[in-house]
């Protein structure tokens, strides 16, 4: 039990960093409701793992890529939202994936995560995902801030918006998936919104902000899963606990020196 | 069309030229279209057509663009100014063709751009591409070096408008592509705004295309002048922009100009 929750601690520090990077960027693009929607979208690929006998954080990740693609695509060619869509896609999603689990245990463990279950392996991919993710965001951040200033002005740049978004989702399925462990299908898009939220009201320069959502999703993550073993509840919903406490916590800060000011 | 056909007259019936000795100012003149084609000019848009959710936005655009001169482009609302920016920045799908000199280098500074939701600061927007000199940048458009730590957000019209211009130059662009220039800045800024686009267009010999409804800033501070409402109105030195006619036929009733 130890060792478990010493590996979630390893998947949840590197995940809730990982995530609260890259989500910053996903709230200053709006997509906020759209990453966390989208996060459900790994339910049938969880199932198929599970039934198929492979790892089912791949088959998650493969789910999230693959219909994050799909709806980016579609939303080009029918000029629906992205928002619409993925409001479609991820209720279709969590039904298939209800339907293909046929042990109650299991979905439960895909819906709300389960420590019990990482391994040292699963800790070691963890951490190196989470590398690799903040090293790739780094390169492609100023890209897509550049992009969300100005689509033109982008252009002139010689920034190419199709290959950075593509990457951008990438990077977001890839880590969702590995947060999934620990939060669960349900709870994962937390850590891509409530830290970047908490960052975005106390940021003025974009090194800052992207630190400091990356510091909260760390935060978040640890204290929720240490608080969670101490209490021996499930801790996905502790990590969301934490991190909004931050957020709040932030926010009084924030208020008392406008107050003092 | 009438190019071709003096060409042809001269191929084939060279003693024409003997008999007419004005025939040889059209030489000259044909000559020298075809000397100064290949290098003096930077831009060259020809039957440039754009059609958007069938609509048509461009129709036979043509025009040139000199080196180092101040090309402005006016036009009523809805001309396709913005468009035809885009277009030359291979945003948006066209017909016709786009020429630009092999040597060309585009900065661009938009004229709305999305800063309200984006904590970032000067220098960062300033440094998307590392090794960039901000304090030569910010200089070029007289800011002071300080500037750089400010957030993008709190800045006023006429001095965003100055860090776009920086972020434009920060590249060593040699064509300044400007949309409305003076939107947002009060009347003092725009003055100097204007100075400072005279003197980096003197100094470092940057070609502009400038979009602007400011018949002030064309006549002060461009050579030539594009008249625009989906077609080519009129084309020609902007000086002409004084005369009450031209203004008329500019923002009046459509007359296109045939294609060149």
């Amino acid at each position: 039990m130890l060792e478990s929750l010493i590996f979630s601690l390893v998947v949840g520090a590197s995940v809730g960093l990982a995530a609260g990077y890259l989500g910053s960027i996903m709230v200053l693009e709006k997509m906020a409701l759209v990453g966390d929607a989208m996060s459900h979208v790994a339910l049938p690929g969880l199932a198929l793992g599970v039934l198929l006998g492979f790892n089912p954080l791949f088959g998650g990740f493969l789910f999230l890529f693959v219909s994050a693609i799909l709806i980016w695509h579609v939303s080009r060619v029918t000029k629906l939202s992205f928002e619409t869509l993925v409001g479609a896609a991820f209720t279709l999603a969590l039904a298939i994936g209800i339907l293909l689990f046929r042990n109650l245990d299991a979905l439960e463990a895909a819906l709300f995560g389960d420590i019990a279950q990482v391994t040292i392996v699963s800790a070691g991919i963890a951490v190196a995902v989470s590398i690799v993710v903040i090293l790739l965001t780094r390169l492609i951040y100023k890209n897509i801030v550049i992009g969300l200033i100005s689509e033109e002005l982008a252009m002139s740049k010689g920034v190419s918006i199709a290959k950075t978004n593509l990457l951008y989702l990438l990077l977001v399925s890839v880590t969702v998936a590995i947060g999934i462990q620990i939060t669960g299908t349900l709870l994962v898009g937390f850590l891509v919104v409530t830290p970047a939220a908490a960052a975005r009201i106390v940021s003025g320069n974009m090194s800052r902000y992207l630190v400091l959502s990356a510091i909260f999703g760390l935060v978040s993550a640890v204290s929720g899963i240490l608080l969670s073993g101490y209490f021996s509840v499930l801790p996905g919903p502790l990590v969301v606990i934490s991190g909004v406490a931050i957020f709040i916590i932030v926010l009084i800060i924030r208020w008392r020196k406008k107050l003092e000011s | 069309m009438v190019i071709a056909i003096a060409f042809l007259l001269l191929k084939t019936k060279p003693n024409l030229i003997n008999k007419f000795a004005h025939l040889n100012l059209i030489r000259k003149w044909l000559r020298s279209l075809i000397m100064e084609s290949s290098s003096d000019y930077i831009l060259k848009v020809s039957n440039l057509s754009v059609e958007l959710q069938n609509q048509t936005i461009l129709e036979h655009v043509n025009f040139k663009v000199k080196r180092g001169i101040a090309l402005a482009i006016v036009g009523p609302n809805g001309a396709g100014k913005t468009v035809l920016f885009r277009t030359l920045l291979n945003l948006i799908p066209h017909t016709g063709n786009i020429e630009w000199a092999s040597d060309v280098k585009i900065g661009y500074v938009p004229q709305n751009i999305n800063v309200k939701d984006v904590p970032i600061s000067v220098k960062e927007f300033l440094t998307y591409k590392s090794g960039s000199n901000i304090e030569a940048a910010l200089a070029a458009v007289k800011l002071e070096k300080d500037f750089q730590n400010k957030t993008l957000r709190v800045l006023s019209g006429g001095q965003l408008r100055r860090v776009l211009i920086a972020g434009a130059l920060i590249d060593n662009p040699n064509v300044l592509l400007f949309d409305e220039p003076t939107v947002g800045v009060d009347v003092g800024g725009e003055e100097s705004i204007f100075f400072t686009l005279n003197e980096l267009k003197q100094r470092r010999n940057i070609t502009m295309l400038l979009i602007t409804h400011d018949i002030h800033l064309v006549k002060e501070y461009t050579d030539e002048l594009l008249g625009l409402n989906k077609c080519t109105t009129f084309f020609g030195d902007s000086q002409q922009i004084a005369e009450p006619s031209l203004q008329q036929r500019i923002y009046g009733e459509t007359v296109c100009l045939g294609e060149t």
